[in-house]
């Protein structure tokens, strides 16, 4: 799958062609959004912000929440720029309609950190509002309310919800203004009414919702300094626990319709198989079974509870044509990967200075390391519940982007988008498994839909379809050669490694260093892979961070010192590692058994710093006790919030670093379930400190950023504990010995 | 084929075979669906229900064997509003995704009710369910806090 960044970079080189006259939520379009929205009291003043006549703001958000606390946050934003109360907002999910479509995500990528000159601000959203809804990611489709790349404060949050927040606020005061007959000047905003300063007189915002509605909105309205915040900064509640702490949440599995029957899958075992045949004697006569749906690559059995279809499905034993792959294995995908390296087929991506012939020119360092295949495994198994009735379908489902599935859907069904409805359920963890792209199970739930028509028909993967027909992490292999000058400190970089991919900026250091050459070779397997939380920055994070340490070894040096010297030129990544360092109380004695690693991954535009301290036990065990985490995001929404997702990234980190890998044996996973692919649980849970910095450094995302640091922290915590490199994830593979 | 379930204090007659899943009867056959599927084989503890308030798997217990039971879901544990652990799971702001947590709540319940101030080494000696977003911490902080409260 191409990498979501190369690709709409790549789409961005054609918006010139697509600016045509496309109006920023003109009159007509709040008309469609208020229809579809259908409510009598709310009404849009402009996109993503309705207003209720009992003046309650209502933030329409163009994401999922998985847990993540999107909702609140963007929350946070809306209501500081409204000047409302608190417990005058509320936040809803926008529809999967083009009207919605978040074109602040396509323009949050596509510049990836650059800003749009002034003159062309309105322009930039109007093109990229308009590529939103109608351009689709070569490979992936349309991706047009997309929730990933950790983009929903930085992008949406910082280039839509907020500005349509203080453009809604600016038209609202307007609106009074003109039926006092006074200057905007003269009126200010609070609580939810706007104000005539003078005469004391008020309108709530409800009053003046439609006249308010009428007037353009400005695509740069002015913009509430941060230190004139309320909300912004301060670590408010998030609105979808109370409903998760006493089970009524309803995610994609708890999904209810009337007559509804159940689905159980088995899908070729080797990605890209072909169903051959299907003995359905075994299953003869038991109890519920209504239907036996071959697909291409899969059966189905559909019966009227899931247990007896899963059984069925269990009793099934299908014969699969596996192909081209059946003989694949992990070692025979290492292979390739290792000759490609050898072989020299290298895309350059950076080369400064005299790139690798400075290789010659000091002490040479050189190490190989390589990342396994990862699932994503979120708590709740793939499912999508779907009925296909009259020629039009329905489909309920999880997923990290709501229009972008319903026009899968209606793809897969062969059907316009218009027959097509689509219900974005709660969703039980995404960490990228839910993106575009890897709607494996929406596929199978609609081609079920089809076969079985005029009922609903709920499909789930058991865990074990769930771990072996993911989308997954690569495996990937990265070697370095560096040279050292007289004092130890690096001369030339040199990493060749491999992709499924394009070369990535990923790869790209912040360190000083002279000459440089990056480059990658592209190794495409059968193997279906796609983001997994913090995507190409969980393994260069690794790899970089590990030879940085490697360096310092050979030069004799104190990991933190060395990295140091390489930060002249870098003062917030200075910054952010010394803070982690004095926090964590770096170059103090520990006690007996204990030692200490760090590494600095920056990735979605936020710095973090992991101080990790792990002991290892007589059998070679490695306990990670202790973690300190420095992190700048330039500026921070909800800091509870984003403590909680640093935390979580530190363990879904941990859990891949120490145990997590997805192997291959003739061309099919072998892990099939939590006994062998396993996750960390409570007792393994290491005490976890996190301060965050805030600075004037663009706003950095807070969901991913927090995994990359965490095996190479823990990786250099063990060489110094040991001596031993671990060049190979997951750690267990390694005996160590104190 | 017919087994008596009472779930919640309710009696459920239900037409099931004795060894159907009782994690599917209760989402299935009754509705409640509180109560998550996460693994299939007792892993994961996603579908942890109370079985005479002691935690149980529910994804891998016939309902055969468990008729003359008192089965409790998150259902029932909040049916008189929310008890301390839930309230304490709002205070350290616990869940994330939240697919988990009806899970994590019943087994942390049954825990307190059997020992009311657990070590950290209880906790973790206790519960083995998986939680993938890694509210660990404050998991932990929350039980902390309720074993001092209790005291």
């Amino acid at each position: 799958m191409p990498t979501r960044r190369t690709v709409l970079l790549g789409v961005g080189g054609t918006a010139g062609a697509l600016v045509v006259g496309y109006a920023l939520w003109p009159n007509g379009r709040i008309a469609a959004a208020n229809r579809i929205d259908g409510s009598d009291t709310d009404k849009f003043v402009t996109n993503w912000i309705k207003v209720s006549n009992d003046d309650t703001i209502t933030v329409v958000i163009p994401h999922c929440e998985m847990g993540t606390g999107t909702f609140t946050s963007l929350s946070q934003m809306a209501a500081d720029e409204l000047d409302s109360d608190w417990d005058k907002i509320r936040a809803e999910q926008a529809p999967p309609e083009v009207v919605f479509a978040n074109g602040a995500m396509i323009e949050g990528f596509a510049l990836d950190g650059k800003t749009v000159p002034p003159f062309l601000t309105g322009v930039a959203a109007n093109t990229f509002r308009f590529m939103a809804a109608n351009v689709p990611i070569p490979g992936v489709g349309y991706v047009p309310q997309i929730t990933g790349g950790s983009a929903a404060i930085r992008f949406t949050g910082m280039n839509a919800i907020r500005v349509a927040a203080a453009a809604a606020r600016e038209m609202l005061v307007k609106a009074a203004a003109a039926r006092w007959n006074v200057s905007v000047d003269e009126c200010s905003t609070k609580s939810n009414r706007v104000i005539h300063t003078a005469s004391g007189k008020s309108f709530g915002y409800g009053e003046l919702t439609a006249e308010a509605a009428n007037y353009d909105p400005s695509s740069r309205p002015r913009l509430k300094d941060k230190s004139n915040y309320t909300y912004v900064g301060k670590p408010v509640q998030r609105f979808d626990i109370p409903r998760k702490v006493n089970g009524t949440t309803n995610y994609g599995l708890d999904v209810k319709q009337p007559g509804m029957l159940y689905a159980a899958i088995k899908i070729s075992p080797v990605f890209g198989g072909k169903l051959k045949s299907v003995d359905e004697s075994a299953i003869k006569g038991q109890r519920g079974i209504k239907h036996v749906v071959k697909l291409d690559d899969a059966v189905v059995v559909v019966a009227d509870r899931f247990w007896r279809a899963r059984d069925a499905a269990d009793a099934l034993s299908p014969v699969f044509d596996p192909g081209a792959n059946g003989k694949v294995t992990s070692a025979s995908i290492s292979a390739r990967r290792k000759a490609a390296l050898n072989g020299g087929d290298i895309k350059s991506d950076v080369k400064s200075g005299s790139g690798a012939d400075a290789l010659k020119t000091g002490k040479l360092v050189e190490a190989t390391y390589e990342v396994p295949y990862l699932a994503h495994s979120p708590m709740e198994p793939m499912n999508a519940t779907a009925i296909y009735k009259d020629g039009e379908l329905e489909v309920w489902s999880g997923t990290q982007d709501g229009l972008g599935s319903r026009d899968f859907c209606a793809k897969a069904a062969k059907l316009a988008i218009e027959k097509v409805k689509f219900h974005l359920m709660p969703m039980g963890g995404g960490f990228g498994r839910r993106l575009p792209g890897q709607w494996n199970y929406l596929t199978y739930a609609v081609q079920t839909a089809m076969a079985v028509p005029n009922v609903p028909v709920k499909l789930i993967f058991t865990r074990e379809q769930d771990t072996q027909h993911d989308f997954y992490r690569p495996n990937v292999m990265s070697r370095f050669r560096a040279a050292l000058d007289d004092n130890g400190m690096p001369l030339a970089w040199v990493n060749d490694y491999t992709t499924d991919d394009d070369p990535n900026p990923q790869a790209h250091i912040v360190y000083d260093i002279p000459n440089q050459a990056i480059g990658a070779s592209k190794v495409p397997t059968h193997v279906p892979t796609g983001a997994w939380r913090s995507v190409e920055a969980s393994w260069h994070g690794f790899f970089v961070e590990s030879f940085v340490d490697e360096l310092a070894q050979a030069a004799g040096k104190d990991p933190l010192e060395y990295r140091r010297a390489l930060l002249s030129k870098a003062p917030r990544h200075l910054a952010t590692l010394n803070l982690a360092a004095e926090k964590a109380g770096w170059g103090r004695p520990l006690e007996a058994g204990r030692a200490r690693g760090i590494a600095m991954v920056e990735s979605f535009q936020s710095i973090v710093v992991h101080v990790v301290e792990i002991t290892i036990d007589e059998k070679g065990a490695v306990k990670v006790d202790r973690v300190v985490s420095a992190v700048d995001c330039g500026m921070v929404v909800n800091p509870d919030g984003f403590k909680a997702q640093i935390e979580g990234a530190i363990l879904f980190g941990l859990s891949a670093a120490l145990k997590g890998e997805i192997t291959f044996e003739n061309g099919a996973v072998v892990q099939s379930n939590f006994t062998d692919y396993e996750m960390l649980r409570i007792a393994d849970c290491p005490q976890i400190e996190i301060h965050l910095r805030e600075d004037d450094g663009p706003v950095g995302g807070a969901g991913e950023p927090g995994v990359p640091p965490v095996a190479p922290a823990v990786a250099n915590a063990i060489f110094a504990a040991t001596g031993v490199r671990i060049r190979e994830l997951p750690i267990k593979n390694h005996t160590l010995k104190v | 084929m017919s087994v008596k379930l009472r779930v919640n204090g309710v009696e459920h007659d239900l037409d099931v075979e004795d060894e159907a899943p009782l994690l599917w009867v209760i989402r299935d056959e009754i509705g409640l669906t509180g109560t998550k599927f996460g693994c299939g084989i007792a892993q994961c503890g996603a579908c942890t229900v109370h079985v005479n308030g002691v935690a149980q798997r529910s994804c891998v217990t016939p309902v055969g064997s468990v008729q003359d039971a008192d089965i409790t879901t998150i259902e029932g544990l909040s049916a008189k509003g929310l008890t301390p652990v839930q309230q304490a799971w709002i205070d350290h702001q616990v869940p994330q995704c939240g697919y988990c947590q009806s899970g994590m709540l019943m087994a942390i319940s049954a825990l307190l009710a059997k020992n009311a101030h657990p070590t950290d080494d209880d906790l973790a000696e206790a519960i083995t369910n998986i939680c993938r977003c890694g509210t660990y911490p404050r998991i932990r902080a929350a039980v902390r806090e309720l074993a001092k409260v209790k005291g």
